[in-house]
């Protein structure tokens, strides 16, 4: 039986690297009322695809509704939810904060403890970079927020299943029956 | 009973509506002997145009204009018949229309900025109802785009959402590729419109013409689905089982070619089939298991029937708001299987038991061998027993006061043409009207815009239709109001110089929002009143004939009149100003929560009140507890 619940779900979509793809998908969003909470898309080994990973909150009708939808744009290859399999899920951060000497050290520690690079500093300013998950990001970002922030940015989630892969064969040819259920 | 006069005139004589056929003759012999072009050097423009007849495409409809020049420069040199239109959102419909009674892919093209734009309402209008439609457009010089030159607009990125799929073409060679992908899109799978945006460039460059009849390499693209023998398997049992069953048919059926298959299934099992506006046709309306049309303006014993069903098999229908009522209190004993091409239709609106991914034929005929064969003729005996209740308020029963009903005039053409018409409805009142009361026992004998209900729809589709059908009898059904929409197609008409005969159900009011006024908005008849032109005197204004018909005793003759004439003629039906469509389920009302017509006074009112089956709400007056605007 499907779950009514409103969970935030991850899904990975292959695209062909085509102008406008990223349009079409956004646009299929935005008229479906879909409630993205990041996206992110970039190059993938292969030539000419791109590979998105999207957070959406949705239940999981409408997760399904989703995946068929999305299959029904042209230039998408592949859909996949992977929201209850293991992963990696990673967001990067750039977090510019004050930095006055006194307070070095002590920020290095809390670097340390988040696993974050000090990537720039300056007299009065460092540059923290954090590749982790949300919940990571939020607590350093709390962190620093207390030192005062100047800047900062992240990026949306990108997301990769644990294992060994499923062969990539779908990148290459139109399958005849769509395995959506 | 009967009020209808005693001797009615008959259409003897089938009568002849030819396009000006000589012409289009003499292109079809060209196209069929045209030479081979591949591999010589083309223009874009010539590219175009042979792509478009190796995609077997015998007539456009289209406008000119500065950045679609080359194109129609090029035109003469191929044999495809080019209808001028006035308005490119005529266009748009002639296409539709065309694609509609055709079956095959139809052709508008117009040129860049509000030629293009002007294409949209068509365009939505033929993806809501998957429409199988290509729209080509002109576009600026490519290295122009993006620097807001004289009439470029974005059409790629305004026509986004309401396209199956679109294109914008900048070099030569791509013209033909896309193009053949374009008509692959639009007719496979769930059929929808594509847009091609050819720059001016484009068209003017040369390049050999390269063209490859197999099917195009689209990676990303599944038009097919098989169905899954699980699906069919856990079907079967659902309907083996079923003891008040209802068929729900949709325009899935006509666009799968799937008629005969229902028609056998229905009969197997003993099945009532009740049908969705645009289903109308995919089962006869004569047969004794076609129940009717289902929805807010469905009759009182289909909606009924549904909300009393034990099982629901929807085929290629997509559970519209129109159809359903309030979902909560949707069929509420039912379960239901969903066969339906496009999965995101699944569980979108009504959740479903069972669904079965595919092509309706295909899925029939899966389903077929599975099937046992049925008795269900004590649920048919209580469906029909609802009738009576029915026949007594309908409107066909009162007595001929000398009024003009828009009922009778659809019934009577009903009969003057018999029941063979290819009619082409607008939106509204007389849309219902002739849905309620025109029976078609074919496919694609009636072409009306369903989803996203466009007024102005009826006049250029019919012009569509007559060149996908030229044998066929068109008839446009349309109201003052959606008339006067796209009114100056009539020049279009003329100037064709062929038959499409056109009944204006005139009753000086946008009906069907005086009729929610009347109904929910306390009488307050805001912006409905509306005055028109002297139809006939438009009509002859354009060179046609026209007349005016004011009471049913000549509403035969004049229909004789009109299978009688050699060209288009227009008829002028004042009917009854402030007569409304009923029964009517309020929006977002439980479907069986109808508005119905009051018995006449001379009617027999026997069956007052049909009894209902146990828990269901009885029958009462739900306009003040649930009109909303919707």
């Amino acid at each position: 039986m499907t779950t009514r619940k409103h969970i935030l779900r991850t899904f990975v979509i292959f695209v062909e690297d085509r102008p406008g793809v990223l349009n079409r998908a956004a646009s299929l969003f935005r008229r479906r009322g879909y409630n993205i909470e990041s996206l992110n898309v970039g190059q993938t080994h292969v030539d000419g695809v791109s590979r998105m990973t999207v957070v959406i909150e949705a239940d999981e009708d409408s997760a399904r509704r989703i995946e068929a939808n999305l299959y029904k744009l042209v230039n998408v290859l592949e859909v996949k939810e992977i929201t209850h399999e293991a992963r990696i899920e990673r967001e990067l951060a750039l977090i510019k904060v004050n930095a006055p000497p006194e307070r070095r050290s002590e920020l290095m520690q809390v670097a340390d403890v988040y696993g974050a690079r000090i990537v720039d500093m300056s007299s009065n300013s460092m540059i923290f970079e954090l590749a982790g998950s949300p919940d990571r990001i939020a607590g350093l970002k709390q962190v620093l927020g207390e030192h005062g922030i100047q800047e900062m940015v992240q990026t949306g989630s990108v997301a990769m299943s644990r294992g060994a892969a499923p062969p990539m064969a779908h990148l290459g040819h139109r399958p005849t029956d769509l395995e959506i259920q | 009973m009967s009020v209808l006069p005693k001797e009615l005139p008959t259409a003897s004589n089938e009568p002849q509506h030819p396009v000006p056929t000589d012409a289009l003759q003499a292109l079809a012999q060209q196209r069929a002997t045209f030479p081979d072009h591949r591999g010589e050097v083309l223009s874009g423009a010539q590219i175009m145009w042979e792509s478009l007849l190796r995609e077997g495409v015998e007539v456009i409809f289209g406008y000119p204009g500065g950045a679609i020049m080359p194109a129609y420069d090029a035109m003469i040199e191929y044999p495809i018949h080019h209808v001028l239109v006035r308005h490119e959102q005529g266009g748009s419909h002639m296409a539709d229309g065309y694609a509609r009674a055709s079956g095959r892919v139809g052709v508008c093209l117009g040129t860049s900025g509000p030629g293009a734009t002007n294409l949209v309402t068509g365009i939505a209008t033929a993806m809501l109802d998957s429409i199988p439609m290509v729209a080509i457009t002109g576009q600026v010089h490519a290295h122009l785009l993006g620097s807001d030159a004289f009439q470029e607009i974005d059409i790629t990125g305004v026509t986004l959402p309401i396209t199956k799929h679109n294109y914008l073409v900048t070099r030569v060679e791509d013209i033909a590729p896309t193009l053949r992908e374009a008509f692959y899109i639009a007719r496979s799978g769930r059929p929808g419109p594509v847009l091609v945006d050819i720059c001016k460039n484009a068209q003017q460059d040369k390049a050999p013409f390269v063209w490859n009849d197999a099917a195009p390499t689209l990676p990303g693209y599944r038009p097919v689905h098989v169905p899954k023998n699980d699906d069919i398997a856990k079907a079967a049992a659902l309907i083996n089982s079923a003891k008040r069953p209802v068929i729900l048919a949709g325009q899935g059926i006509i666009r799968a070619n799937a008629s005969d298959l229902l028609t056998q299934f229905a009969e197997t099992t003993g099945m009532p089939i009740a049908m969705t506006l645009l289903g109308i046709g995919s089962f006869p309306a004569s047969h004794p298991l076609n129940l009717g049309m289902m929805g807010m303006h469905g009759e009182a014993w289909v909606n009924n029937a549904i909300q009393e069903s034990d099982l629901i098999v929807a085929i290629g229908m997509r559970f519209d708001d129109r159809v359903t009522g309030r979902l909560a209190t949707y069929a509420p004993y039912a379960k239901k299987i969903h066969i339906e091409l496009d999965p995101s239709e699944i569980n979108k609106n009504v959740k479903v038991d069972v669904a079965i991914i595919a092509d309706c034929r295909a899925a029939l005929t899966e389903l077929m061998p599975a099937i046992q064969k049925g008795d269900r003729s004590s649920w048919m005996g209580r469906i029909n027993s609802q009738k009576g209740d029915s026949a007594v308020r309908d409107i066909q029963s009162l007595p001929d006061s000398g009024k003009l009903f828009a009922a009778h005039v659809i019934h009577d053409l009903w009969r003057a043409t018999s029941g063979n018409a290819l009619v082409v409805t607008d939106v509204g009142q007389h849309q219902m009207w002739e849905a309620q009361y025109y029976k078609h026992d074919a496919p694609r004998m009636l072409l009306t815009s369903g989803g996203l209900g466009t007024m102005g729809f009826a006049l250029p589709a019919a012009i569509g239709a007559r060149f996908a059908r030229p044998q066929a009898d068109v008839w446009v059904v349309v109201g003052d109001g959606g008339f006067q929409m796209t009114a100056c197609e009539l020049t279009t008409l003329a100037q064709e110089n062929i038959k499409v005969n056109i009944a204006i159900i005139n009753n000086g009011y946008l009906g069907m929002v005086r009729q929610w006024q009347q109904f929910f908005y306390g009488g307050r008849y805001v912006a409905t009143p509306i005055r028109s032109p002297d139809f006939v005197k438009l009509a002859e204004a354009h060179g046609l004939e026209g007349r005016r018909v004011t009471t049913r005793a000549e509403v035969m003759d004049t229909v004789a009149w009109a299978h009688s004439r050699p060209g288009s003629v227009l008829i002028d039906f004042r009917v009854e100003q402030e007569d409304s469509v009923y029964p009517m389920v309020p929006a977002g009302a439980d479907l069986n929560d109808m508005i119905r017509r009051t018995p006449s006074p001379g009617a027999v009112a026997a069956v007052e009140n049909t009894p209902n089956t146990a828990g269901l709400p009885s029958q009462h007056n739900p306009i003040f507890e649930t009109g909303e605007d919707e």
